[in-house]
């Protein structure tokens, strides 16, 4: 849990994920070498594995999710905007030293479930303090260079074994984030009225419009998926959504966007990735503490997950949910009841395999000396130290695979292997 | 005589009339190709490069007058829709409150896409536009809701083609910037004014200033420079004035005249300090609502990009503000945003390297690098011509241009900007939106795009209900008429708006079509052919 860094531990993968992964392989969930094409027909042991992640942009304040409420300096450098230890409005204690944000208790079951796992002091390498580059690098999966054209989540698409369905990897919002974005064809479905009659779907309309976006342009691309998702999640379904829905639009937000998701996943089961982003986190003043700002955020964030966790049923016990932001704020408030950007932060996951009720990664603690750049908790996971786990464990992705989705040289601590059943 | 440049790229005449239309317009509107060939390519050129020199139709005027909130003050709009509670009417409540403030962003929609549609200034708002991006303010925060119009009009619109350190001390001072980016509540650690939520040091402004304004994320600033700035700019405020107590109506003619008289002692540079508005402590304002407040202010000498900006007050942030104007970083910044809108996702590199010189040998005269972008050779090749993708405002307007219908009602064509994902003054962060294909070009807003093509090309966007109330009424409510259904066209939905003319159509938009669109569109039934050409894929770029 809050183990000591362990140098033999830090290689390219650990050892230990290694072998998992090449157990998997052995055992036909995953194969990798000259007789891959073999697996892929085999592989529907899997096919039903999906990867949910939701990006906070903006930067959400870490440290005042997932509280430390055990050390002093966390009071110290927060007069105005701490949460509590006791009292009115105090952290809800996870593990003695941790206490979640009380605007999250819908996710407390979870956690008493031992399905919600958190790992602090995670980040990215790169040390920006930009929103946009640091977003950026999140999404591309390899911070510090700017000139990749892909996101990881389409290259992940790519490495996902069977034949590809048109709405394999989902993002929800009427624009393609970075992340999706690549060679792999995807599918975006605004998260409002999805399923409401558009002109186009006419049969009439879309014969003539056919005709124009027929060739291998990336308009045509987009057009040709545009139409293949629309029909899979629409066709013989919109009655029934256009009942779910009951005739109008509901109101935008998390909540209704996830508890959208759910029901996309529940009867397509083809949905193997799905992104949702939401923001406002950019809370530089007013922060709040028990109240206010973050708190007014966190709620419907925390509720929409425990919803959407309901919704999804059955399908919860194969999905891993991902909740995770571009760096953390401030350590130190500062002097208008806000935090300023910052560099580490905390990774939220939850779903059916997470082996939860714990707070992973090691702590790197907010005393002066412990701080980066003598301001910002340090990072010592990398954020894509967790995401390479679900690959491996989770979606049975080889080592192989992992290494084109992420091409940089990457140094794990090792003690997130555990943190999925495998 | 048409200059070597332009010859160069070796365009076919009418595809370049089309290219200027695309490029430094909003696209043709009906008999603009001929007015450009009629004119000459290099006066329309000029002539926009000069927007006093174009007269804008009596009627266009009148209706930017009537939006009465766009001409108001930071001020004046302050006091008459940011209510104190105290002071509300019995019977009013604070929502009824907040909901008659909506009428600033309705007015500020309703001015932007009037002009983008109808006004023959063109690239003054593709400019205003363009700046506004860049400058990006979010209409949803808080108090940037009363000022979201002001902002584009008094701070923006005005210096889209003059000096960009005019227009960076316009936005820097602007009440909605710095109520957007948190500046108005930065403050020197133990100075005098510091309490409560002003107690010390924000970063947020100075960082993004740098970043996204002026430097660019690879400028050559660090941390440090990031909190020298800060404190630099500690002390800049907006007046927050309400009016008296009891809500009576000479007493807030008397306050509105008040606020009227000080839009004359605008000044921009700050520097003319003597004839400001004195403040108790020292403080003094400058006009359209900024007032700096040395209670606030760091006084201390600071290093900032290595320079030393020797102790004082509002000229501090001055010095700031030029220094970074006069960056090369800067310059060449805002050269390839430029270039990036105007040319290509990614622009030659020698353009914009000229651009950028342009940009430093007149003292970022912004409409010296625009003659620079619209002269050079680049702009007019060949491999540029029809490469940049529409983003989704461009889509809706151009083809709302294209078709010519005179616009009363803008509701259908901002939700179908929203359902596109660039809901117009609704960008929440500040990098604005991004102007390239990677960014908007997905399965979604295909389908999007194209049903939006379809419900105009057939004439079935309620373009025409009238919006008097909305221009008027400040109750907030809507009637059921100004909520179409923005795309949700049933099957036999009812024309409301004559069918637009295909052949027409085809007309106004040149030599746009490629021979296989052009004879899927003459194949197509007649009512599919106007959707057809709107939803073209040569359509959908500029």
């Amino acid at each position: 849990m809050h183990d000591r860094p362990d140098s033999r531990n830090s290689q390219i993968i650990g050892r230990r994920e290694f072998i998992r992964a090449a157990t998997l392989a052995a055992s036909g969930a995953v194969i990798f070498g000259p007789h891959a094409w073999v697996a892929r027909a085999s592989s529907v042991v899997n096919s039903r594995k999906r990867l949910v992640l939701v990006f906070l942009r903006g930067a959400v304040d870490g440290l005042n999710v997932v509280v430390p409420y055990d050390d002093s300096n966390y009071y110290e450098n927060r007069p105005s905007i701490a949460i509590p230890r006791i009292g009115e409005g105090a952290v809800l204690d996870l593990d003695g030293h941790f206490g979640l944000n009380p605007a999250l208790a819908s996710l407390m079951p979870a956690w008493k479930e031992g399905l919600l796992a958190f790992v602090h002091s995670c980040g990215s390498p790169d040390p920006t303090r930009s929103h946009f580059d640091a977003q950026d690098y999140i999404e591309s999966g390899t911070p510090g260079i700017r000139t990749t054209p892909d996101g990881w989540m389409n290259r992940t698409l790519a490495a996902l074994p069977g034949k590809h369905q048109p709405t394999e990897a989902l993002s929800v919002g009427a624009v393609l984030p970075r992340i999706l974005s690549g060679s792999m064809p995807v599918a975006n479905v605004s998260g409002r009225g999805a399923a409401r009659p558009l002109p186009l779907d006419n049969p009439r309309i879309e014969r003539v419009f056919d005709r124009l976006y027929n060739g291998r342009d990336p308009l045509s691309k987009a057009y040709q998926e545009g139409r293949a998702a629309r029909q899979r999640l629409l066709g013989e379904l919109r009655q029934d959504m256009a009942v779910a829905d009951n005739g109008a639009p509901g109101p935008e937000g998390f909540p209704n966007d996830a508890a959208r998701l759910a029901w996309l996943i529940q009867r397509d089961s083809s949905v193997r990735l799905a992104f949702i982003s939401l923001g406002g986190w950019d809370t530089h003043v007013n922060q709040g503490s028990i109240g206010g700002q973050l708190a007014n955020h966190l709620k419907p964030l925390g509720y929409g997950l425990a919803d959407f966790a309901k919704r999804l049923g059955s399908a919860y016990d194969d999905t891993v949910i991902l909740v995770l932001s571009e760096f953390g704020r401030t350590v130190r408030e500062n002097g208008n009841g806000g935090t300023d950007h910052g560099h580490g932060n905390v990774m939220w996951i939850m779903g059916g395999p997470v082996r939860g009720g714990r707070v992973y990664g090691r702590w790197s603690g907010l005393s002066p000396a412990d701080l980066y750049q003598e301001r910002d908790l340090a990072v010592t996971t990398d954020f894509r130290e967790p995401i390479v786990q679900v690959l491996l464990t989770h979606l049975g992705l080889s080592a192989i695979q992992i290494q084109k989705i992420f091409p940089q040289r990457l140094t794990f601590s090792g003690h997130l292997s555990t943190i999925l059943r495998g | 005589m048409i200059r070597p440049s332009i010859q160069s790229g070796a365009l076919p005449p009418g595809q370049r009339s089309l290219h200027v239309l695309n490029r430094l317009a909003f696209g043709p509107r009906p008999g603009d190709i001929d007015y450009v060939r009629q004119i000459g390519l290099e006066n329309w050129i000029e002539h926009q490069l000069h927007p006093d020199s174009i007269a804008e139709p009596a009627a266009l005027q009148q209706r930017i007058a009537s939006l009465q909130t766009l001409h108001m003050t930071p001020e004046e709009l302050f006091i008459r829709y940011q209510v104190p509670l105290r002071q509300l009417a019995p019977g009013d409540d604070k929502r009824a409150a907040r909901q008659r403030s909506k009428i600033i962003l309705r007015q500020a929609v309703q001015g932007r896409i009037i002009r983008a549609l109808e006004g023959p200034r063109q690239l003054q708002e593709v400019m205003t536009a363009f700046w506004f991006n860049h400058f990006n303010v979010f209409a949803g925060k808080g108090l940037c809701r009363l000022w979201i119009g002001s902002f584009e009009q008094e701070a923006i619109r005005p210096y889209a083609m003059g000096r960009f350190r005019e227009l960076l001390g316009a936005t820097a001072k602007h009440p909605a910037m710095l109520f957007y980016l948190d500046n108005w509540q930065n403050t020197a650690p133990h100075s005098p004014g510091a309490r409560g939520k002003f107690e010390g040091i924000n970063e947020n402004y100075a960082r993004e200033l740098m970043e996204l304004h002026t430097l660019g994320v690879n400028g050559g600033y660090s941390q440090a420079d990031v909190i020298a700035l800060a404190h630099i700019l500690t002390g800049w405020r907006f007046v927050r004035r309400n009016a008296p107590k009891t809500v009576n109506r000479p007493a807030f003619e008397r306050a509105s005249a008040f606020a009227r008289a000080m839009r004359g002692l605008r000044f921009l540079f700050g520097r003319a300090r003597q004839s400001s508005r004195p403040w108790r402590g020292g403080g003094f304002e400058t006009g359209n609502g900024f007032y700096f407040d040395p209670r606030r202010h760091d006084f201390s000498a600071q290093t900032f990009l290595g320079q030393p900006i020797p102790s004082g007050g509002l000229d501090q942030g001055e010095v700031a503000l030029d220094i970074l104007a006069r960056s090369p970083a800067t310059a060449n910044h805002i050269s390839f945003q430029l270039a990036q809108y105007f040319v290509a996702d990614q622009p030659p590199a020698e353009l914009v390297e000229r651009m950028t010189r342009s940009y430093l040998a007149t003292g970022g005269n912004l409409r010296d690098v625009l003659q620079t972008l619209f002269f050079s050779t680049e702009f007019w090749e060949r491999r540029h011509y029809g490469v940049k993708f529409k983003t989704p405002y461009e889509f809706v307007i151009s083809a709302t241009r294209a078709v010519g219908v005179p616009v009363v009602n803008v509701r259908p064509l901002t939700g179908a900007m929203a359902l596109l994902g660039m809901p117009l003054y609704g960008c929440q962060t500040p990098d604005g939106y991004k102007q390239t294909q990677e960014a908007w070009l997905s399965p979604n807003a295909m389908m999007m795009r194209l049903s939006f093509a379809t419900a105009l090309g057939r004439g079935h966007l309620p373009l025409q209900h009238p919006m008097d109330e909305i221009a008027q009424d400040e109750s907030g409510r809507t009637p059921e008429a100004m909520q179409p259904a923005v795309m949700r066209m049933p099957p036999a939905a009812v024309n409301v708006f004559a069918e637009p003319d295909s052949m027409a159509l085809a007309a106004t938009v040149g030599d746009l079509l490629s021979s296989p669109t052009y004879e899927a569109v003459w194949a197509a039934p007649p009512g599919l052919q106007a959707p057809l050409i709107l939803g073209s894929p040569e359509f959908m770029m500029r």
